[in-house]
């Protein structure tokens, strides 16, 4: 066979294999974080399936495929069973390109070549994964559209705005790794960090967190899962789904978490290498599932710590903090590539820029503590109520104007006098 | 005429690109028509793919398909009663509208074919080795655009930076509360 059939081959089986891995890995990602979430809430978790409940995702399977289908009067038919469709079919897609080992772990044959550990190497691999994440939203969008129900079409707003404008960021956050590798490729970015020695997350901390941030509103887990908001959206999009429609949304969204921990392996850890271990036979896919299995429990970890952000806190967020400082590294990162300064240089700029931005948000966390609890001091109308913390406190913290500066309500609350509250 | 792969991916494309951009015109459903743009958005990056410009066709999934048509979706669903089955009615000279995109098409497809600025006939067929190799890469793209050394095209992307900023301004003018 010619070397191009050869290369159609492979690139066939192994997306079948890619597939099927991540179906696998999706079926036991929902076991894992059961178990962990109930560990970090020092609860069992599912333990009643086979040893440690290895079959619970088998189960929950046989489950999904026998409940049935529901399609809601008022929706639009064919668009209702086109979505779920969509969103897996994205997730898929974006992982063709993310490498698990290097272009030559079975010789330097054309034919060994073309069984390398990943689909395609496209020389804009990075920006390929970005353009295909960006079609996810797709998915979201038309279910909660197509349900005919005004929670769903929320739901799906809320995720447009949020996606939509998280990827400003996430694409600048990533250009301080790209040039530095000075390619797009992701095979050519695992090679460039091993050129030069380093791992990217030491010459861009700062990217590396903005696009960690940035990962997480994209792929809407938890603390930025505002599209399906139970408490105020039922379930946003996924309200009117159930069976197997559901569970493709939780296979898309478990997915799109793969691949978002593989581009940060990939990008800022070296992907599949890990120096002189390199050599050994099995390595690289040791190394590359080590340090994605690690930012999954990251992800799980994130959901079981902090609460769900609100709407508006979520664009401030997004437009006045995470826009802003992607530029900053960025303009930065370009200066020290263009001078031809050293990656330390940018390193220990994002380092500062990170150790000032966590001070700014810690000062501004004390100052609305200490708003609280002079609210909590005041008396709102009742003659003779007990003051004590957690009485008549307002629906939000932003309703609190403080008067003074935060030396001012500290010296008022020492001396115990009621600050007014504008 | 030889059927290898690049000319059978070729044809595939086109009818999918035709075939939604048709949908996209006729379907009476308007959020129907915004899906079918974001199918045509995507068969003319597989036309690009074919071209051997990766980046354009990655750039364009990126900001048509996934920001441009998402902001259609979105404006449609936020302002007009969307579920309703008519929403993309034909307006009454549709006949006027049809015999002068006939005759644009003719035109075009006349001009593409014999026009003397044509780099070369666009219906000899042209091997995807005479391109170069690396005539699609991000390289010579940043080279061509951006390169303070050789000629490269700094002025016109400059200029429509600032047409994009007018456009933004006065987005910001018209959408202000006073």
């Amino acid at each position: 066979m010619s070397d191009l059939a050869w290369f159609l081959v492979a690139a066939v089986v192994k997306s079948i294999i890619a597939i099927v891995a991540l179906l696998t890995a999706f079926a036991y990602m929902t076991l894992i974080e059961r178990r962990v979430i109930a560990r970090f809430q020092r609860r069992v978790g599912p333990n009643r399936a086979g040893p440690f409940g290895v079959f619970q995702p088998l189960a929950d399977a046989i489950k999904m495929a026998f409940k049935e289908h529901i399609l809601p009067a008022k929706a639009s038919s064919f668009v209702f069973l086109m979505a779920p469709a969509i969103s897996v079919f994205v997730a898929l897609t974006a992982f063709a390109v993310v490498p698990l080992g290097g272009p030559t772990p079975w010789g330097t044959s054309a034919i060994a070549r073309a069984w390398a550990p990943y689909i395609a190497d496209l020389n804009v691999g990075i920006l390929y994964i970005l353009s295909i994440s960006s079609l996810a939203v797709y998915g979201i969008v038309l279910a909660g559209w197509s349900s005919g129900n005004h929670y769903s079409l929320l739901g799906a707003l809320r995720s447009a705005a949020q996606m939509v404008s998280y990827e400003v960021s996430i694409g600048l956050a990533l250009a301080g790794v790209l040039m530095f590798a000075g390619t797009l490729s992701m095979v050519g970015i695992v090679e460039a960090q091993v050129h030069q020695g380093i791992w990217f997350i030491l010459a861009q901390p700062l990217g590396f967190f903005l696009y960690a941030i940035a990962a997480i509103a994209e792929v809407n887990r938890a603390p930025f899962d505002l599209p399906e908001a139970e408490q105020e959206l039922v379930a946003g999009y996924l309200t009117e789904f159930s069976g197997l429609r559901w569970s493709l949304f939780q296979m898309a969204e478990y997915i799109n978490m793969i691949t978002a921990s593989s581009v940060l392996a990939t990008l800022f850890f070296g992907g599949w290498t890990l120096g002189a271990l390199n050599g050994v036979l099995g390595a690289p896919f040791i190394w590359y599932f080590i340090k994605v299995a690690f930012f999954l429990f990251v992800f799980i970890w994130l959901r079981a710590t902090l609460p769900r952000i609100r709407y508006d806190q979520l664009m401030r967020f997004g437009w006045q903090v995470l826009l802003p400082l992607s530029v900053v590294n960025a303009l930065v990162t370009a200066a020290v590539v263009a001078f031809g300064l050293s990656w330390w240089v940018s390193g220990l700029f994002g380092l500062a820029v990170l150790v000032i931005a966590v001070g700014v948000y810690y000062l501004r966390a004390r100052r609305r503590t200490a708003g609280q609890m002079e609210l909590a001091r005041l008396d709102f109308g009742t003659p003779n109520a007990t003051v004590s913390v957690g009485v008549a406190l307002p629906s939000s913290v932003r309703l609190v104007s403080l008067p003074a500066a935060n030396g001012a309500v500290d010296s008022a609350a020492e001396k115990g006098e009621p600050v007014v509250v504008g | 005429m030889s059927l290898d792969i690049p000319t059978i991916a070729f044809y595939l494309i086109a009818i999918v690109l035709v075939g939604s951009a048709l949908a996209v015109v006729l379907l009476r459903n308007i959020v129907h028509s915004a899906l079918f743009l974001a199918v045509m958005f995507g068969a003319a990056a597989g036309a690009y793919v074919l071209l051997n410009a990766e980046f354009i066709a990655i750039v364009q999934v990126l900001i048509y398909a996934g920001a441009v048509t998402i902001l259609v979706l979105f404006a449609i669903m936020l302002t007009r009663n969307a579920q309703s089955q008519s929403s993309n009615p034909f307006a009454k000279q549709w006949w006027l509208a049809l015999i002068i995109c006939v005759l644009l098409g003719f035109g075009l497809v006349y001009a593409v074919g014999n026009s003397a600025m044509a780099v070369a006939s666009a219906f000899a067929p042209v091997h995807l080795a005479t391109l170069g190799a690396d005539s699609g890469t991000v390289t010579r793209l940043g080279q061509l655009l951006y390169s303070p050394f050789v000629y490269s095209y700094v002025l016109p992307f400059e200029i429509a930076s600032v047409v994009l900023l007018v456009a933004i301004i006065g987005a910001i003018v018209i959408g202000r509360e006073d």
